[in-house]
């Protein structure tokens, strides 16, 4: 694997240059649609019940109910535990709305590998279509990557032909190259295990457990080695960032970083998602203010 | 008749470490007052000046990244050899005859303590003259000086020694290459000046030193475009703006002065860090500060 | 207030698809700005008719459109000038420096206030990008008054065993690529240390100095202490050879440097000179590319090129060539080229149209010399205004003339090296001397490539970096002085 180290300065410079790009009118809403369709509605909480994700399951094929002449679009997929996969398939299935599960001992990745895999097989087999795993950290920052990749490998074939997101959880890793070697193990590692197709496979920055997450410049660096796996091969890598994201501002900001980081393909939800719960909702307010110009209370839109 | 016939030279060039003679073929004469005789010097042309200019660059980069530790020890090393010679040396200064005695040897010996000091100066002005720069912002900037180059020293006739090797030694310490053009009236002091140096350590091209006709020469280094710097004393209006007007073309640097005789006396004025500085360029590097 | 129908509560949304591209809408800065129609000469505090009775007009370079007319001073009017800074000089100099101090608080708080209004005055009359004449021009400005107000009761500090005293009378002209901050760096340390000042814009650039002039009434600077004429070469001409000052700073291409020089060559005449440059840019296989990358593109295109140190010669490691090309090719792609007042514009407008011809002649004569062009034509330029698509060229041999003549516009020159050696030797063989960039991640050869490096400003691992505390200027034929830091007080002080 070539090394590519990253400057720290210059990145954050060039990550927060995307803060100050201005999007006003039509590509404000424009993109708030877009980031709105790009949300894994997620609940990842040990009180999670049944009823909980039946109802994030309907925030999320109609994330609001009022009527629009331009109808919203339903959020990409919602994200829970295994256990939740069965109901939230039920609601979702036919919608077009994804499930997506943790799996692989999240958040921490601290159990056996067969634990993990049995874990990751039980939650594809109970109908999610999107498996977020956690690497190995423990093995990663001890610097024993061949472990890391060779675990990356198994349950890329363990899940296949449901989506895979390698969760890289950036907050633990130290500094922004151990984030780019990370990104580029995981996705060598997954690419090896036979063809991919664009958006098959994800790299994301974050369990949510963990601050900091989804910051600008560690999305930063996980584009472009995404821009580079995308260079030498021509496949397109998907990026979710996780965590921290949860003003529609910001998410306008992570999309003008994709445009101009990999260019306007990346920006749909096959290629872009993101982790995000109390995202959707500050998304909906400055959509609607938009729509009917007027600014909306928090509590115009239904919690999860 | 005399018993014995004076072994009579003509003093040479000092070129690239070499003493050589004109190209040019040319000497030129002048009067020894105190011997009562004629001596005799090589008169540089504009090639000598060329071939001088040409050492001096050669010379540069290995006299600029010596350690000052090394330069201090060569410049302290001259001041050691001119000690060898103080009396010789005064005996040169009396080809003007004006000086008494006295003064000459007190000519010599501040000569000797500026080099002395000047010693000192090659591996500390950059604690002196550079600093770190407080920039908001996560940057290291650092500002280092760094010798200007090639540059060009014409020294005035009085006190003859003494001014030469002031204006000599500041360039030089810090790493500078220097070409040094004898006061034209009063030339043997210097022309001496370059036998010393030659058994200084002082590696070749480092110092050269010309005699002659200043007319012959001083346009030309005006417009050498490999001479980076001219350092002069009391020139008239006609020739500073001269030298000035030709000096624009390659944005040569010209450091100029007006010092009265005494006044190259004043020790602790003459050999302080601003006398240095002229002949520096300050350096900033800029590095971001991050894991 | 949640407003259900029936009809939109049976129908499943669809995910949109979004393969169309998402564009940035116009996103115009719209602060007004009052132009007036005239701007006199600012003499001896106030506003003046030119003894000359000449105008010329100033226009803005991305519509075509004149903003105001601006007198045009004459040799009399820079008499009168000079006269009204020497008048001003012994009241000045004599205040005590704790004072002096007070007033360049002053202005540089009152620049930070006025800020928007100053950005977009900037941005109009000269066509930079509203986000840079916003985020580096004018806080920058403000920086170099707040930071050199804090030096005028310190000089006796500043220099070790010397006891400074004011210049005098300084001349002062400066460039039209960064306005209002190069008048900030010519008149805040000349204020600092004492001196009284005489100040000429470039003729296409006059309107922010000339709103500096206002907030210099404002804040009751007394008159005289700097005066403004504006004009075009021969303003500047007559202002450096004014028998009158005891200093002259320009800062501009060296071609006219060396006209300066010369006329400032008769009398007395401190001179420090900010030149042109053609600063190489070095990219080590070792890099951290990405960043390098942005060092490239802050390098060259930062302002249209128009910068004396921008980072035109770049030598890549051969071994890398490719993949900076293609990652360069990639990242230029997004560069928004148009008005400069969009928040979002990243290349602004050539600033005059002799310029445009020149990096029009540049570009052309490089491609007949056998470079090949790399440009982006995706994006319209706007029709009217002045514009020169941002590009580099590769297949560039040293001795090409767009490797060694000084460009000024967004023209990037790419060659190659293959050892450090080499990549010295390359980046050293030019009269320049302003500005070098280097990246690698090697610690032990960015202080070597930094130390062999011939330019006064050496940027490693980042580029483009400039502050009121750090000495700016060059070697070589990119002049003498320093401005900025304990340095740059230099020029301005006798020891």
């Amino acid at each position: 694997m070539v090394a590519h180290p990253v400057d720290a300065i210059m990145l954050e410079q060039r990550a927060a240059s995307f803060t100050r790009r201005s999007i006003k009118e039509g590509a404000k809403k424009q993109g708030l649609r877009l980031a709105l369709s790009m949300v894994d509605l997620t609940t990842l909480e040990g009180s999670d019940s049944p009823e909980k994700v039946r109802s994030l399951c309907r925030k999320a094929i109609r994330p609001w109910e009022g009527a629009l002449d331009n109808p919203l679009p339903s959020v990409a997929a919602v994200c829970v535990y295994p256990n939740l996969v069965p109901i939230a398939k039920q609601v979702l299935e036919g919608t077009g709305v994804r499930v997506a599960s943790v799996a692989t001992g999240f958040p921490s990745g601290q159990y056996p590998l067969g634990v993990r895999l049995r874990d990751a097989a039980e939650a594809v087999a109970a109908g999610a279509d999107e498996i977020d795993m956690v690497i190995n950290r423990g093995a990663f920052l001890a610097g024993r990557d061949e472990e890391v990749a060779e675990e990356i490998r198994e349950v890329r074939s363990t899940v296949h032909p449901a989506h895979l997101k390698i969760i890289l959880e950036t907050g633990e890793l130290g500094n922004y190259d151990a984030i780019r070697r990370a990104s580029d193990l995981a996705i060598e590692a997954a690419a090896s295990t036979g063809p991919i197709r664009d958006g098959e496979i994800f790299i994301k920055t974050s369990t949510g457990k963990i601050a900091p997450a989804a910051t600008m410049p560690a999305v930063l660096v996980m584009l472009e080695a995404i821009r580079d796996h995308w260079f030498a091969t021509g496949v397109r890598i998907g990026m979710k960032p996780a965590g921290g994201i949860r003003k529609a501002k910001a998410a306008l900001h992570q999309l003008a970083m994709v445009k101009e980081t990999l260019g306007d393909d990346w920006l749909t939800p096959k290629l872009f998602r993101f982790g995000a719960s109390t995202l959707t909702n500050d998304l909906l307010r400055q959509l609607i203010r938009m729509e009917r110009h007027r600014y909306m209370a928090a509590h115009d839109f239904s919690e999860a | 008749m005399p018993q014995r016939i004076d072994v009579a030279k003509t003093w040479k060039l000092y070129i690239g470490g070499r003493f050589v003679r004109s190209e040019s073929g040319q000497s030129f004469p002048v009067h020894h007052r105190r011997h009562g005789t004629t001596v005799h010097l090589c008169r540089a042309s504009r090639k000598d000046l060329r071939d001088s200019v040409e050492a001096a660059k050669a010379a540069r980069s290995g006299w600029s990244a010596a350690s000052g530790y090394l330069r201090g020890q060569i410049l302290y090393r001259m001041a050691e050899m001119l000690e060898c010679r103080r009396t010789e040396m005064a005996e040169a200064l009396a080809a003007a005859g004006s000086q008494p005695p006295k003064q000459r040897l007190d000519e010599v010996d501040a000569t000797i303590d500026r080099l002395v000091s000047f010693a000192g100066w090659s591996d500390k002005i950059e604690q002196i003259l550079g600093g770190q720069n407080a920039v908001p912002g996560p940057y290291y900037n650092i500002t280092v000086p760094e010798p200007t180059g090639v540059v060009g020293v014409l020294p005035p006739d009085k006190p003859a020694l003494l001014a030469g090797v002031s204006m000599l030694a500041a360039p030089l310490c810090v790493g500078n290459t220097v070409i040094l053009i004898a006061p034209e009236a009063h030339p043997l002091p210097t022309a001496l000046l370059g036998e010393i140096l030659a058994t200084s350590d002082v590696p070749s091209g480092v110092v050269n030193i010309l005699t002659g006709r200043r007319a012959d020469l001083i346009g030309h280094l005006a417009d050498h475009r490999e001479v980076n710097a001219i350092s002069a004393v009391n020139l008239d209006e006609e020739n500073l703006t001269d030298l000035r007007k030709r000096a624009a073309e390659s944005i040569k640097r010209i450091h100029h002065e007006r010092v009265t005789t005494p006044a190259w006396m004043k020790h602790e004025e003459r050999c302080s860090p601003w006398c240095v500085e002229p002949f520096l360029e300050m350096k900033t590097l800029w590095h971001p500060s991050a894991c | 207030m949640t407003d259900r129908t029936p009809d939109s509560t049976t129908k499943v949304p669809v995910n949109v698809a979004t393969s169309a591209s998402w564009e940035y809408a116009p996103a115009p800065e719209r602060t007004p700005v009052e132009i007036e129609d005239r701007y006199g000469l600012f003499i001896d505090g106030e506003f003046q008719s030119p003894r000359s009775r000449r105008w010329f007009d100033t226009a803005n370079p991305a519509t075509g459109q004149p903003l105001a007319r601006v007198a045009a001073a004459n040799e009399k009017d820079v008499d009168d000038a000079v006269a009204s800074a020497r008048k001003a000089l012994p009241g000045w100099s004599r205040l005590r420096g704790q004072e002096r101090a007070k007033y360049l608080f002053r202005i540089a708080r009152r620049i930070q206030e006025r800020a928007r209004e100053l950005s977009v005055l900037e941005t109009m009359d000269g066509g930079k990008p509203i986000k840079e004449s916003r985020d580096i021009d004018i806080p920058l400005a403000a920086r170099h008054f707040f930071y050199h107000a804090g030096w005028a009761d310190k000089l006796q500090w500043a220099f070790a065993g010397a006891s400074p005293r004011p210049v005098g009378v300084c001349g002062q002209i400066i460039p039209w690529n960064f306005p209002l901050l190069m008048a900030a760096w010519k008149l805040a340390p000349a204020l600092a240390c004492g001196n009284t000042c005489v100040l000429k814009p470039a003729e296409t650039t006059p309107l922010t100095a000339l709103r500096l002039a206002e907030i210099l009434q404002e804040v009751d600077l007394p008159p005289g202490v700097v005066n403004i004429v504006t004009g075009a070469g021969r303003t500047g001409q007559h202002l450096a050879a004014h028998q009158g000052i005891d200093k002259l700073a320009f800062t501009g291409s060296t071609e006219v440097g060396r006209k300066i020089a010369e006329a400032a060559a008769k009398g007395d005449r401190r001179l420090t000179l900010e030149l042109g440059g053609k600063s190489p840019h070095i990219i080590f296989a070792d890099a951290a590319l990405d960043q390098a990358v942005e060092g490239i593109v802050n390098g060259i295109w930062f302002n249209q090129g128009h910068v004396c140190c921008a980072g035109s010669r770049l030598f890549v490691e051969e071994s890398i060539q490719e993949e900076v090309v293609r990652r360069l090719e990639h990242r230029m792609r997004s560069l928004r080229v148009g008005d400069p007042l969009d928040k979002n514009t990243d290349v602004g407008a050539i600033n005059n149209p002799d310029q445009l011809d020149k990096i029009t002649a540049y570009v052309e004569t490089g491609q007949s010399e056998g470079a090949m062009l790399h440009e982006v034509n995706s994006q319209d330029l706007p029709t009217k205004g002045l514009w020169f698509r941002p590009c580099f060229l590769t297949g560039v041999q040293p001795s090409h003339v767009i490797a060694r003549d000084e460009i000024f516009g967004p023209v990037l020159a790419v060659m190659t090296f293959r050892t450090p050696e080499e990549a010295l030797k390359r980046a050293n063989n030019t009269p320049y001397g302003l500005a070098a960039g280097v990246w690698t991640d090697k610690g032990a050869r960015i202080f070597e490539m930094a130390r062999r490096l011939e330019a006064g400003v050496i940027w490693c691992n980042t580029y483009n970096q400039f502050d009121a505390a750090s000495p700016f200027g060059g070697i070589k034929e990119s002049g003498f002085g320093r401005e900025g830091g304990r340095h740059g007080l230099r020029a301005y002080v006798r020891l």
